[in-house]
């Protein structure tokens, strides 16, 4: 079936159909009242808290940063004390770090995104608040910790043994635990993201024809799937050390706190460039509306983001150029981390070469714009200079580093969000904002932070190190923080009138002008104020630019000429696409408001919070909570069974309301979870490999490990397991109900003797995880695996449970197919893990 | 006539290149790491790391000029510009990224490989 190139309705519906069309959207999509708003899932109220949210976290980090200011700007100086100066400057960095950076991309992509892409929602929308309500907990829970003098002071990447032997109070666990419910949340929204971007583009949207921001959140996605990972395992390994004395960085132990290094680093540095790509994806958008053309080198803006998200991941031991590894493993890292400069680079020209052939448009994005630019650039020279071996040794720890980051992260990101902010708004709020308050804005912006950040430089080059609470005077950095602490306050001016201009009342003023800026994206055929459907109808697109390159776009969309210009069902939907040319596959069928996502946060939530004050049947009970909760929202809220096999979509298309397998948008979901899990484990056991080159006794002789026979036995019963699994999914399709049901409770049974069996190597042969670090690992890597048999086990009675309930049967078997999906990587997990705690011994020995 | 079908094969090419990178940079730094904390204190002789690191990027330089290799035969097909609403023009612009990235990932690994001329001991 052939799809290309559909044209419109060549005569629209008449006024009463396309009057009835929209009531009926508009029920379908309509916002909730009174308490009950709280329950909305779509997607332009749920990225506007998110925004919301994170730009009341810069606020909070920002005075966090001016208080520290404040504390250097004289010598000797005691507005601070060194404890409370330590808790500012630790709070300071990771709000700014995981509450800004991090979630900002987020709710701008769930604001944004679907509006580019010509979807009513995003694929997941329950998943997009439930990450919103995760956030909010856990990022008001750290920034609490403050007020009660409890907040973590180990700096924002927390080393141990600084925050494990030296730190006995609460404030690491508050980091630890905090931050990890974030990420988990922040993986989520990733995973709506890559399924989003590859599965619900507007049919005709070719991959060689999507926004670049598209690209760019897709790029930026991947790398959370792949970066996050690490850390949540770092924090696992320094919980479980912190709580029960488990020795994984202790040396005593046997342990090495460079392991934590590896790990938050390997995490940390992509984590920049997670920060920086969608936000030069938003330059991306802005800039060729400025200067009246297509950007220049679209290719090479791929190149640039597919190619700086490989590389970041081979930057992350130039944080750790002074720790004393061989010269020659600083070499790769110092090589890696002189070649992502080219994609940045590439960039960088793209961006001017597109500004020099157009002409430019006065506006206050676009100073915005050229201020990130310059600012970026100077931070991005001075990351050359630091990637340099010798040049690190001297900077390291010096107030130059600081200065080069925020040059990096200030013009990377910040600056070209205040650009998305000025030239976004008139989609969100449906008005303009001020042009004289941005450009006043912009140059108290940029004097200041040029005024704040540039001496740090010299500071830094004259000795002084950061995180030291003051300093002795004529040391000679007297001045320079004196001009740093002015530049800094200038600085807060320009961002307090940004603020100001966004939250300021506008009632009183016109709306704005629909596509007030001339621009050529899809997302500018929102109509002002907007409406609760996103997109009138779902279009088809022929270009990069639509509403420059397609005659009547608009017209066409807003008289319901394309896809889905109804709700006669009065469901919410969405097309499903397929990944390279984005030709339409499926209808989906999307949830609508509702409590279950808040409760699935709060009892999670509970389960981190009452696990950093160590109350463990509590944190127990929580997270027993969350999993009745979870299981009711999969229960009640997917893979329904549709009235009806096929839709017409409109313009003679009909697509099926239900696939399952890799046609599903669900399979995606799980098939990148997973991948994130999976990386999750494999940073698990390269802390076994870490110790094994770290420690001369690991791992011991093999009597003195779990053995072979436990594991090798545990793993014939889980594979056998995971082979009924498919066995299973098979005779449920082919409708042999015995089959299905004997084949499961059978897997259900090896699944639990599995478990058994791999628990019995390490408990028969007398492992004990206090008593060194080979032990501890052995057993973190068992339960690790045997949670997941675990969680797989809970899954089968789901399975079964659906299809007695007639909830799925042969054909509609979506349930099954990704339970199988998830067996799959059960079963490569027991394999490493067995492979890893028998196999590896006997090769040492 | 080119086949310009839709396969998610073509958009996973996209992405060997820097996996090419990615792998040799990994192999590379397991190697020196295993090398320096276990086998150099033996007294085996340095050269034959540096000589295991040159081989490794001789292999991905190899890997990497091939799938450029392939890239620019899909690129250099045709006539249609990369913005085009066609499956040829999609066609082109799989392949002409597959070449960018490849000549991206080749210099990188060239960068990496740099620590083989350079480096004398794990000092």
């Amino acid at each position: 079936m052939s799809v290309e190139d559909v044209e419109p309705l060549k005569e629209a519906p008449p006024a009463e159909v396309r009057r009835a069309q929209e009531q009926r959207l508009l029920e379908v999509w309509k916002i909730p009242r009174g308490w009950r708003y709280w329950s909305t899932v779509n997607n332009e109220k749920v990225g506007v808290w998110y925004t919301a949210l994170t730009l009341f976290f810069l606020l909070f980090g920002g005075v966090l940063a001016l208080l520290l200011r404040i504390q250097l700007a004289a010598p000797g100086n005691d507005f601070l004390s060194a404890e409370r100066y330590n808790q500012t400057f630790t709070v300071h960095g990771s709000v700014m770090m995981f509450l800004f950076a991090i979630p900002i991309f987020e709710g701008i992509a769930v604001i944004l995104l679907p509006q580019m892409l010509g979807a009513r929602d995003l694929p997941f929308p329950r998943l997009s608040v439930f990450g919103f309500w995760s956030f909010l907990i856990g990022g008001v829970f750290l920034c609490g910790s403050i007020f009660f003098d409890a907040a973590p002071r180990g700096g924002w990447f927390m080393y141990p043994p600084l925050t494990s032997r030296y730190q006995p109070g609460i404030g690491p666990d508050i980091w630890l635990l905090g931050f990890s419910f974030i990420e988990v949340a922040a993986i989520a929204a990733a995973v709506e993201m890559i399924v989003g971007a590859l599965k619900c583009r507007p049919p005709g949207m070719r991959l060689n024809l999507m926004p670049l921001y598209v690209w760019y959140v897709l790029v930026a996605a991947v790398m959370i799937v792949f970066a996050f990972p690490p850390l949540i395992i770092g924090s696992l390994l320094l919980e479980v050390e912190r709580a029960f004395q488990w020795p994984f960085f202790d040396p005593a132990g046997g342990g090495d706190p460079l392991l934590w290094q590896h790990l938050f680093w390997l995490f940390g540095h992509p984590e920049v460039y997670v920060i920086f790509l969608p936000s030069a994806a938003l330059l991306a958008m802005i800039v060729p509306t400025f200067v009246r053309r297509p950007i220049i080198g679209y290719t090479w803006f791929v190149l640039a983001a597919v190619g700086t998200g490989f590389l970041s991941f081979g930057l992350w031991v130039h944080h750790m150029f002074t720790t004393g590894l061989p010269g020659i493993s600083l070499g790769l890292f110092s090589a890696a981390s002189m070649a992502v400069a080219i994609p940045t680079s590439v960039q960088v020209f793209c961006f001017l070469a597109t500004v020099a052939a157009g002409r430019v448009t006065r506006s206050v994005p676009m100073l915005f714009a050229f201020g990130s630019l310059a600012i970026f650039v100077l931070g991005g020279l001075t990351g050359v200079m630091v990637a340099v071996v010798p040049f690190d040794f001297q900077a390291h720890d010096s107030f130059f580093v600081v200065g080069h980051f925020h040059y990096v992260l200030i013009g990377g990101a910040l600056f070209p969000i205040f650009a998305g902010c000025y030239y976004f708004y008139p989609l969100i709020g449906g008005k303009r904002l001020s042009d004289s308050l941005g450009r006043t804005a912009f140059w108290l912006a940029f004097i200041g932070f040029n005024l704040a950040f540039l001496p740090m430089h010299i500071t830094g080059l004259r000795g002084m190190p950061r995180r030291v609470f003051t300093y002795p005077a004529d040391s000679g950095f007297d001045v320079l923080n004196l001009v740093s602490t002015i530049g800094a306050f200038i600085l807060a001016s320009g961002i307090a009138l940004i603020m100001w201009d966004l939250v300021r009342p506008k009632k009183a003023e016109p709306d704005s002008a629909r596509n007030p800026w001339n621009a050529g994206t899809i997302e500018w055929t929102q109509q002002v104020p907007g409406q609760p459907w996103g997109m009138r109808c779902v279009p088809e697109i022929d270009s990069r630019y639509p509403l420059w390159d397609q005659p009547n776009f608009t017209r066409d969309i807003d008289e319901g000429r394309f896809y889905l210009p109804d709700a006669e069902e009065g469901k919410r939907e969405t097309l499903v696409t397929s990944a390279i040319d984005a030709q339409p596959t499926q209808c989906q069928r999307l949830p609508g408001s509702s409590f279950i996502p808040l409760a699935a946060a709060l009892t999670t939530g509970g389960f981190f919070i009452f696990g950093t004050y160590h109350l463990w049947w509590l944190a127990i009970g929580s997270l027993g909570l969350a999993l009745c909760v979870i299981l009711y929202w999969l229960w009640s809220g997917t893979a329904h069974i549709p009235e009806k096999a096929e839709k017409d979509v409109g313009l003679g298309l009909k697509l099926p309301l239900y696939v399952s397998g890799t046609a599903s948008i669900g399979w995606w979901a799980m098939f990148i979870t997973m991948l994130a899990d999976m990386t999750a484990f494999v940073c698990l056991l390269f802390g076994y490999f870490f110790f094994w080159t770290s420690g001369k006794d690991f791992p011991p002789p093999v009597a003195a490990g779990p053995g072979v026979v436990w594991p090798g036995l545990a793993a014939v019963l889980l594979l056998a397991a995971w082979i009924l699994m498919i066995l299973a999914r098979r005779w449920n399709r082919s409708d042999w109900r015995a089959g299905f049901y004997g084949g499961l409770l059978t897997s259900f049974a090896l699944g639990g003797a599995g478990i058994a069996a791999l628990a019995a190597g390490p408990l028969v042969k007398g492992l004990e995880p206090t008593r060194n670090v080979y032990d501890a690992t052995v057993w973190l890597i068992v339960i690790w695996t045997a949670l997941h048999v675990a969680l797989g086990l809970i899954m089968q009675l789901y399975c079964v449970a659906r299809r007695l309930a007639g909830r799925m049967t042969a054909r509609h078997d979506i349930d099954i197919s990704n339970v199988v999906l998830y067996w799959h990587f059960v079963a490569l997990t027991v394999t490493m893990a067995v492979g890893v705690i028998a196999g590896f011994p006997l090769v040492t020995q | 006539m080119i086949r310009t079908a839709q396969t998610l094969p073509s958009l996973w090419r996209l992405v060997v290149p820097p996996l090419i990178w990615a792998l040799h940079f990994i192999a590379s730094y397991a190697t020196v790491s295993v090398w320096c904390s276990r086998i150099a204190s033996d007294g085996t002789p340095f050269w034959q790391v540096r000589s295991i690191i040159a081989a490794y990027s001789v292999v991905a330089l190899s890997a990497i000029f091939v799938v450029g290799w392939i890239g620019y035969g899909k690129c250099s097909r045709g006539s249609a510009a990369p913005s085009e609403d066609t499956p040829e023009s999609r066609y082109r612009f799989l392949g002409y990224a597959t070449l960018l990235l490849s000549s991206l990932s080749g210099v990188a690994i060239a960068f990496a490989a740099l620590v083989a001329v350079f480096f004398r001991s794990c000092a």
